[in-house]
């Protein structure tokens, strides 16, 4: 992985240093709330419902086990405990102390980690596909690339106040698992017919409460112009986008209003004055990133292992559900699941990452990733380790074989702990999990994605699950909205909502009313996804509401 | 209370004065019917009464609204010789709809770029296009809502000259055009990316 020179580190430093002056100028009241704001976002930090909430970004998802073992450190010495792994591959800590932040970001900078712009109205963190530079599928390995773009978007003078946040995500597999259709700026990569690498860029993607699959403002761009290209369309955003409503301020937004082929227009002819202009890459450039994602040293496959444990059921269904195919013959990357039912989606306990990071030196190269889905990755473990490592892995309660499955829940901190939230969304994701504890049911019902957003912010992805809940306020109450046939990935769909919301007692009686009419309508081997396609959202609405339903 | 104004990685003393235009008479409407530069945020440019009855002195050094300097242009052609006016412009005035109507921009001693509030990053992109796509050389200032945390990126937007605000201290706000050695990316102070620069 990507390590620290003298510019990458002095860089970090500064920015601790820059962060302190500000915090202090802060409590000197040299500064006033309103001007701190944005300051102290720019770092990830949030003021909470309970206390500040602090985000340390992940760049592409990608740690290392000694960064993973501070991370632990911390939650031990600042916070409760434990981190919150976020759907930006981002990890989020809950309860620390304002005047001990600056300490904190000082034990980051010692492990190459910081927490810069991982909120406020600027380009955040890169993200990607959590099996980069393993799956069978990839065309190119995007690591690199996520690489390069952060060191470009970090403090980018000119796109240091945009008028929102602004989320990228490079995907160079056939199959997106990065979901860059919802995505401020979406980068494919792929190799051209004359085998060289090339970009496809969408724009205008986003959740949040108005949900806009990105369109194609580029079909096929040389990998040399990435990043001035991205310029040219930060800077139509940065000019044209909405300030003066934060609701209407997302790229999205402007992209829609003026129509693709106008801002496509603008940002062609902005281009023109910056294309091939310094930020042009070079090989140079390309080359001195790749080196860092060389292939580590696969060792040559040995006897197979695996065929020993056939009889073992438990240890069969988590090499179905919890590990996934590797280009590298012997291999296979494995999904460490943060999705039992005894702690909230995506939470960590420090004695959990501290157990991570030492499997991940013991059978992965000693690197960890984060997925958008909350969970962790080994991503190059030996198929002859496997029952070794979930063994151990099992006495940390991270082995529940529901990856891709029901219970395999995307959820937001929500009410319990976020300020913007309308309701809570950890409860209602246990009382779920709770009812589908039955792995052979949950097995049978097969691959379905359920996220929970506990409001319109959409940081749970609601929109894009195959169920979607969504935290709504009614009159002061919490209610829950549920959508039906969202997707992610190539075939990209946002949800329909299915009718009035519901109360959170009603929530796990509701999902069991829409597995059911599944069941009972599916073909054989159909999908949940592919069954409510094929037969509509207005079977699911019978059931669920009844005759009322028929209204 | 010493100079509220950062030239060149120095206090300076302003020798410039801004001339404020009349308030407008008329209450601007939510919609229909006004003069917008800025379509999509409908943000209210100066109206021709305005720019009529904004007046200035006859010598010294002004800076204009951009509106009110293309009113007298031709009367000003002696003035702006001898680099007397300054160009005043707002975050949401769009430079594309008046740089065609100056036939040189550099006969201007002096851009200014009013920035209302703090998290108005439009001046970022407007520096860095006055400097990079329409070569304005001289004193490029920030003035409004400026503050030491925006120093940092308005210097590499190509901006020399700041303005802080009045209850701020310069000599502290000063410091913020230090706040990190060597950047990642081309911009306008440094063009080009530090790959380009140093081996990495």
């Amino acid at each position: 992985m990507y390590k620290y020179d003298t510019l990458d580190q002095t860089l970090v430093n500064e920015r601790v240093a820059q962060y302190e002056g500000q915090l202090t100028r802060f409590l000197n009241k040299e500064l006033t709330e309103e001007e701190f704001r944005p300051l102290r976002l720019q770092n990830g930090l949030y003021i909470q419902r309970h206390a500040p909430m602090l985000r340390v970004a992940i760049p592409y998802g990608l740690l290392s086990s000694s960064q993973l073992i501070k991370l632990a450190d911390i939650a031990d010495k600042f916070d409760r405990g434990y981190g919150h792994f976020s759907t930006r591959q981002n990890i989020q800590f809950n309860w620390p102390k304002l005047e001990d932040t600056p300490k904190i970001l000082k034990e980051l900078a010692k492990v190459e980690m910081h927490a810069i712009q991982t909120s406020g109205n600027c380009i955040r963190n890169i993200t990607t596909d959590q099996f980069a530079g393993v799956a069978p599928d990839e065309i190119i390995d995007p690591r690199y690339l996520a690489e390069i773009i952060r060191q470009w978007s970090t403090f980018h003078p000119e796109f240091a106040l945009l008028p929102r946040k602004f989320k990228i995500a490079i995907t160079g597999s056939s199959k997106d698992r990065a979901i860059v259709q919802a995505h401020d700026i979406g980068l494919e990569i792929f190799a051209n017919n004359k085998n060289e690498m090339t970009v496809k860029v969408w724009v205008g993607g986003g959740l949040g409460r108005t949900p806009i699959l990105g369109s194609v403002i580029k079909e096929s761009l040389s990998w040399k112009h990435m990043l001035t290209y991205c310029e040219a369309i930060l800077r139509i955003y940065n000019l044209y986008g909405r300030r003066d409503n934060m609701y209407k301020a997302r790229i999205k937004i402007l992209v829609k209003s003026l129509g693709i082929e106008k801002f496509k227009q603008l940002v062609d002819k902005e281009w023109e004055t910056i294309k091939d202009g310094p930020n042009t890459l070079d090989e140079l450039e390309i080359n001195r990133v790749k080196a860092f994602f060389s292939e580590p040293n696969y060792k040559s496959r040995g006897a197979d292992e695996l065929s020993k444990y056939t009889d073992n059921k438990q240890f069969s269904q988590w090499l179905l559900r919890c590990t996934h195919k590797h280009k590298k013959l012997g291999y296979r990357s494995v999904t460490l699941s943060l999705k039992s039912n005894e702690q909230a989606p995506g939470d960590a306990t420090s004695d959990q990452m501290r157990s991570v990071a030492e499997l991940a030196e013991q059978y992965s190269f000693g690197e960890i990733r984060v997925s958008h889905e909350q969970n962790l990755i080994l991503a190059d473990v030996l198929e002859d380790d496997l029952f070794e490592l979930w063994e151990k892995a099992k006495v940390q309660k991270l082995t529940t074989p529901n990856i891709g499955l029901l219970t395999d829940i995307i959820c937001c901190p929500g009410g319990d702990f976020c300020s913007l939230a309308n309701a809570k969304s950890i409860p209602i994701a246990k009382s779920i999990q709770d009812i589908f504890d039955d792995m052979d049911y949950l097995h049978d019902i097969g691959e379905i994605n359920l996220n929970i957003s506990g409001c319109m912010n959409a940081c749970g992805h609601h929109h894009v699950g195959h169920i979607g809940i969504l935290g709504v306020d009614k009159d002061g109450s919490e209610w829950y909205q549920v959508t039906l046939g969202g997707n992610q990935g190539n075939f990209a769909s946002i949800g329909k909502v299915i009718g009035p919301s519901f109360s959170e007692e009603e929530m796990p009686e509701v999902i069991k009313k829409i597995i059911g009419t599944y069941v009972s309508n599916r073909h054989p081997d159909e999908n949940f996804i592919d069954c409510v396609s094929r037969i509509g959202i207005d079977p699911f609405k019978k059931e669920v509401y009844g005759e009322k339903g028929k209204k | 209370m010493g100079s509220q104004l950062i030239l060149n990685n120095h206090i300076a003393n302003d020798e410039w004065q801004l001339i404020e235009p009349p308030k407008a008479q008329e209450e601007v409407k939510k919609q229909a019917g006004k003069v917008v530069i800025f379509k999509i945020t409908g943000e209210a440019s100066l109206n021709q009464d305005q720019i009529e009855k904004t007046t200035f002195p006859k010598s010294g050094k002004i800076i204009l609204p951009i509106q009110v300097l293309l009113h007298h242009q031709k009367a000003l052609m002696d003035r702006i010789a001898k680099k007397e006016i300054g160009i005043w412009i707002e975050t949401h005035e769009e430079i594309n709809s008046f740089i065609d109507k100056i036939d040189d921009i550099n006969k201007f001693s002096l851009i200014s770029v009013n920035v209302r509030k703090f998290a108005d990053g439009r001046i970022f992109s407007i520096g860095n296009m006055l400097r990079m796509k329409y070569k304005f050389k001289n004193e490029l200032r920030a003035i409004g809502d400026v503050l030491r945390d925006q120093l940092f990126f308005l210097k590499r937007s190509g901006f020399n000259s700041f303005l802080i605000r009045k209850d701020r201290d310069a000599n502290d706000a000063i410091l913020g055009l230090t706040d990190f050695s060597t950047p990642y990316q081309g911009a306008v102070d440094q063009q080009k990316p530090a790959w380009k620069i140093i081996k990495r």
